[in-house]
């Protein structure tokens, strides 16, 4: 099963490294990765595959939700499939 | 790898313009709950219910969290309880309502239809004293919604439940007076009641339906705001294409929603009603759609030309996006749920004969208007009476939720708060239509064809 992680903010230094240290430690892998800044906003989606996590995709959100307001940032857990099913036909 | 447009714009529309899911509805049958004796059969309906809906709450929750879209509400329709009710018709079916919201409590849901009679004909066993107890049923009751069906194109319309339900609406406000008549809110009279609708106050499960089934109802009038304040100044056509875009997407993630409720709870998915739903949020109003398109108000000349038009491609882009369709499937116009309406309906713009001539082109009908506490039961029977007839003729769904506001007048206010909203007390035409509901009888079946 495949997720994809959604960070949005202020551009600061150790984003990325914050989110894929948060995933290595929930045993998610992170697949493929796109980012881009916009002037200072930072948007970063990433793909990663869940099927070997160590904690229940409830906790990982609720991690995920947990980092972002410590940094400041905007981030989503969300299946895959929400995204496959409004976009593609 | 997907499109980061893409997902961007999905989150934007969930966290910015309120895109949601509205309501999973679990739709149980209760035909094999009766019994003469009515403890028993009250029993066997808690049972059910509890045995069925058990982790409709808990699954909702976890659907929601794992694709990142609220779902608003987990509710429960019910087979008409006068149905179930009929062998003991002696005894006073309240006992059923209290069944009923015993389950909600116990499963946690905010709402449970079906406190319901099918009279669009005549009364059968059961449906005289059901109807008769619905004031008592809502006062006494927190989660319960009730609803009647009093006429249909394929029957014409029943004048003597007409004539009846104007004293029991008036007779359910003055019971929940203390309590901002609420339970006139709970309360839905329809022609042309559709037996899968997910949405409360009029759901109820159908005597045709399986005997459990999962229905979605989506919403997200935000969402097409939004897009239509992106585009400009486009022509109407392009107007209509992008409301039809937008719903195509908010009716994809319903079916999504739908689907995998239906697979974790093991029951049938039944249908995606394709709603735009309002509720009292800034920019979640279907009222400032119309306003985006280029009214200066809701209410104005061309409201309902606009709401035509914004109805039907609802339905154009979402009929492509679902497997199944049903229940009420359009645009809503509840004015005490909608910012915009309300707006509209204080200043004056919006009135009780607009908005009976935008009901002809839209989902349901005259839904959460508050009117006069002095109010005539032979006038509510009156409106009752317009708007079926509207619904007979043009083959749809129509309905009437008004609330009398007792011991207050036009330029009052009601607060029902949460999702049912506050509104104005709206004038109503005081002029008798007394002698015209006192006859009673049925109004014909109308003709289906020599349309004109």
């Amino acid at each position: 099963m495949r997720a994809v992680i959604t960070v949005i903010g202020k551009d600061t230094v150790g984003i990325l490294a914050s989110v894929a240290s948060e995933c290595a430690n929930a045993g998610v892998n992170v697949t493929e990765v796109t980012q881009s800044i916009l002037q200072d906003l930072f948007a970063m989606s990433m793909m990663v595959d869940i099927s070997k996590a160590t904690i229940p995709f409830r906790e990982l959100a609720d991690r995920m939700q947990d980092l972002g307001e410590k940094r400041n940032l905007k981030i989503h857990v969300m299946h895959e499939d929400i995204f496959n099913s409004m976009h593609r036909i | 790898m997907l499109n980061t447009h893409d997902i961007l714009e999905t989150i934007t529309m969930i966290e910015d313009e309120h895109l949601d899911v509205r309501t999973i509805t679990m739709g149980i049958s209760l035909l094999d709950c009766s019994d003469e004796n009515i403890d028993k059969a009250c029993d066997k309906v808690y049972d059910k219910i509890c045995r069925y809906a058990g982790d409709l709450v808990k699954t909702g929750e976890d659907i929601s969290k794992e694709y990142g879209i609220p779902i608003i509400h987990k509710r429960i329709s019910v087979t008409p309880i006068a149905m179930i009710a009929a062998p003991c018709q002696s005894m006073n079916p309240v006992k059923f309502a209290k069944a009923l919201e015993r389950a909600a409590q116990t499963t946690g849901v905010n709402f449970i239809g079906g406190y319901s009679a099918l009279v669009h004909k005549g009364f059968a066993p059961g449906d005289y004293a059901l109807i008769q107890s619905i004031p008592e049923a809502l006062s006494e009751t927190e989660h319960v919604c009730s609803s009647v069906n009093i006429g249909s194109t394929k029957t014409g319309i029943n004048m003597d439940a007409v004539a009846k339900m104007g004293r029991i609406i008036r007779k359910t406000a003055e019971l929940t007076a203390d309590r901002d008549c609420i339970g006139a809110a709970k309360l839905v009279v329809f022609c042309n009641a559709p037996e899968d609708n997910p949405f409360m106050a009029g759901a109820f499960h159908g005597a045709g339906e399986p005997d459990c089934v999962i229905n979605v109802g989506v919403s997200g009038p935000g969402v097409v705001r939004a897009a239509l304040a992106k585009a400009g100044d486009c022509d109407i056509t392009e107007v209509a294409n992008l409301v039809k875009r937008t719903a195509f997407k908010i009716t994809r993630t319903g079916q999504l929603v739908a689907q995998e409720a239906a697979r974790r709870l093991c029951v049938p998915f039944g249908i995606i009603d394709l709603s735009l739903a309002p509720t009292p949020a800034i920019g979640d109003s279907v009222a400032h759609i119309l306003e985006e398109m280029g009214l200066e108000t809701c209410g104005a000349h061309g409201t309902t030309a606009a709401l035509a038009l914004l109805n039907d491609a609802v339905k154009k882009g979402g009929v492509m996006a679902s497997s199944h369709v049903g229940g009420l499937s359009g645009a809503f116009i509840p004015v005490t749920e909608d910012a915009g309406m309300i707006d509209a309906a204080r200043s004056g713009a919006l009135t009780l004969t607009k908005l009976e001539a935008m009901t002809a082109v839209c989902s349901v009908g005259l839904d959460m208007i508050v009117i006069p506490g002095d109010t005539t039961a032979d006038i509510i029977s009156g409106i009752i009476a317009d708007e079926a007839a509207i619904g007979m003729v043009n083959t749809k769904t129509t309905a009437v939720r008004v609330i009398p506001a007792i011991g207050k007048a036009a330029g009052e206010e009601l607060n029902f708060g949460g999702l049912l909203g506050e509104g104005p007390v709206m004038a109503v035409n005081r002029h008798s239509p007394a002698r015209f509901i006192q006859r009673g009888g049925r109004i014909p079946a109308p003709l289906q064809s020599l349309k004109n």
